[in-house]
């Protein structure tokens, strides 16, 4: 049977350049970076490859990235760092409603904990207003939390704006960058971004490692202490080959930015074309704002997710219905319900993400297959006619 | 897959699917968790299940615990089919992951709704 995996927001396969540069890692270029011998010297000098690897993937200073475990350690180490380290200027945060969980529940921890969240809603197409996170800036508003591309319908916010408001009322910005890293261009330094999340395992690179990007000067706490690692920032024998394979991910991942993300898009567009085509009743969510080229979140109607993705999974096409981590579960996608979905919608609802590895034979055979299995489940619905 | 093979047999190649337009009893419910929803219709003469079809617009664990209780009914009597409860009919489809358990809940409301009048 055919095998086509659709579903790179989830994660990714390693590249095999990237698997090649990890290798001698494991065996050859073992020692511990903070070694003043020859082995933790060329250990640390492999880190400081891949350091570079990632500054020049989002226009930073090499001495401004963190690694770390992943994007959820970024995201909570940006957060609770900053928290921490400007309560007493205040504890009044702003995120947004359709953030991923690493961020939401670290917001909500803090809640509990007794700072302040506002959680700001977003438009119909997916979008956070800047006019509306102007308007929350209190003066005790200590940062700003909004992720960069939304994991579930690929949504790109408005960063440059809010970068540019946070700015202004001198308050932190942080921006969870795990799936926008790598895919679209990001230069912070345009961006006005204080603090940015990445992920090795979103860009075929491996899991288990990410980034923090930490503009200089940024006060933050750290969360895990010490050796002093990283600059102090992030403490812990750092996982050298995970990084050296991050920063072959990353070097891959920019020079393809012109050339196969476009193809991507591409992909993308004929796949939603050709759904519309043969299907009838289905919405692309958040189709009106700029998106992701590799993600398409699709709401059938008369049909439910988790029928599709089965059936679809027995055809040899992995999707997903929102997000990995969520998939076990039965609310509806806190997205979903964000962009103003009803439950039903929501459950409805197929998430399918590209990547570079994606063939037009892979596009074409879903084209192929799902309309078969809509007309099926729909033929069960107690609630569809046929028109 | 976290499924059973027969599970997944129920999904894909559903029985008893349909419509009985001179039934004696429709049931309609839904699953106050996700919103899925299962309708049901029976034939009763003598105290016994003569014949029944089911609908259901939801997971591939509704979607099959549905098709099995349905196909379970036909031939049954009535104060017999009254106790089929939703962890017979998971257990029957080899089980259910936990997070799905409620799935079968849909089948058994629907059993006891349609049958309340006999
Ligand atoms: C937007 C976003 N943030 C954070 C994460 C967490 O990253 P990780 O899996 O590396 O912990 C993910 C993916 O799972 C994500 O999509
Ligand atoms: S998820 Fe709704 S019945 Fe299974």
């Amino acid at each position: 049977m055919r095998r086509v995996y659709l579903d790179s927001n989830a994660t990714t396969p390693l590249r095999p350049e990237v698997v090649a540069a990890m290798m001698p890692v494991f065996t050859e270029h073992f020692g511990n970076a903070s070694s003043i011998h020859w082995f933790g010297q060329h250990a640390k000098s492999l880190i400081d490859d891949a350091r570079q690897h990632l500054a020049k993937l989002i226009n930073a200073e090499t001495a401004e990235i963190v690694f770390l475990s992943g994007g959820t350690e970024a995201d909570n180490l940006a957060i609770r760092g900053i928290a921490e380290s400007q309560k007493s200027a205040g504890r009044h945060i702003i995120t947004s409603q359709i953030e991923h969980h690493a961020v939401l529940h670290t917001c909500k921890d803090l809640e509990k904990q007794g700072y302040e969240i506002t959680w700001l809603p977003v438009s119909h197409d997916g979008l956070v207003n800047p006019a509306d996170v102007r308007k929350a800036i209190r003066k005790d508003t200590i940062l700003i939390s909004i992720m960069h591309a939304n994991n579930e319908i690929g949504t790109i916010q408005p960063i440059d704006e809010i970068g540019k408001i946070a700015a202004e009322a001198d308050v932190y910005f942080h921006s969870d960058g795990v799936q926008s890293t790598g895919k679209i261009p990001v230069n912070v330094k345009s961006l006005g971004i204080d603090l940015y999340s990445m992920s090795a395992h979103k860009i075929h690179g491996p899991k288990g490692v990410g980034a923090l990007f930490v503009k200089k000067g940024t006060a933050l706490k750290p969360t895990m202490t010490g050796g002093g690692h990283e600059r102090n920032r992030r403490s812990g024998t750092e996982n050298v080959a995970g990084i050296v394979g991050f920063g072959e991910a990353a070097r891959r991942a920019r020079e393809g930015l012109m050339q196969d993300m476009p193809r991507v898009g591409q992909l993308r567009d004929r796949l939603e074309a050709g759904l519309q085509s043969h299907i009838e009743l289905i919405h692309v969510n958040g189709g009106n704002a700029p998106r992701l080229p590799n993600t398409s979140n699709i709401m059938v109607d008369y049909a439910e997710g988790e029928g599709l993705v089965i059936s679809l999974d027995l055809k040899g096409v992995a999707v997903s219905t929102g997000s990995a981590c969520s998939s076990g579960s039965l609310e509806p996608s806190h997205v979903l319900t964000a962009i103003g979905k009803t439950p039903d919608e929501a459950h409805g609802s197929l998430r399918f993400s590209l990547s570079t590895m994606t063939a037009l034979e892979d596009i074409d055979y879903v084209i192929e297959v799902l309309p078969g299995i809509v007309d099926r489940l729909r033929e069960l619905s107690p609630y569809y006619k046929k028109v | 897959m976290a499924y059973s093979e027969k599970l997944l047999d129920y999904f894909q190649n559903p029985r008893c699917v349909g419509e009985i337009p001179d039934a004696d009893a429709v049931a309609e419910v839904s699953n106050p968790v996700c919103g899925d929803v299962m309708k049901l219709w029976v034939k009763v003469s003598d105290g016994r299940i003569q014949d029944a079809k089911f609908k259901a617009q939801g997971c591939s664990a509704a979607i099959a615990t549905s098709s099995y209780a349905t196909e379970m009914l036909v031939g049954m009597n009535v104060t017999e089919a009254r106790l089929i409860t939703k962890d017979q009919i998971a257990k029957a489809l080899g089980g259910l992951p936990a997070s799905k358990i409620h799935c079968s809940v849909l089948a058994s409301d629907a059993i006891k709704q349609v049958l309340q009048g006999f």
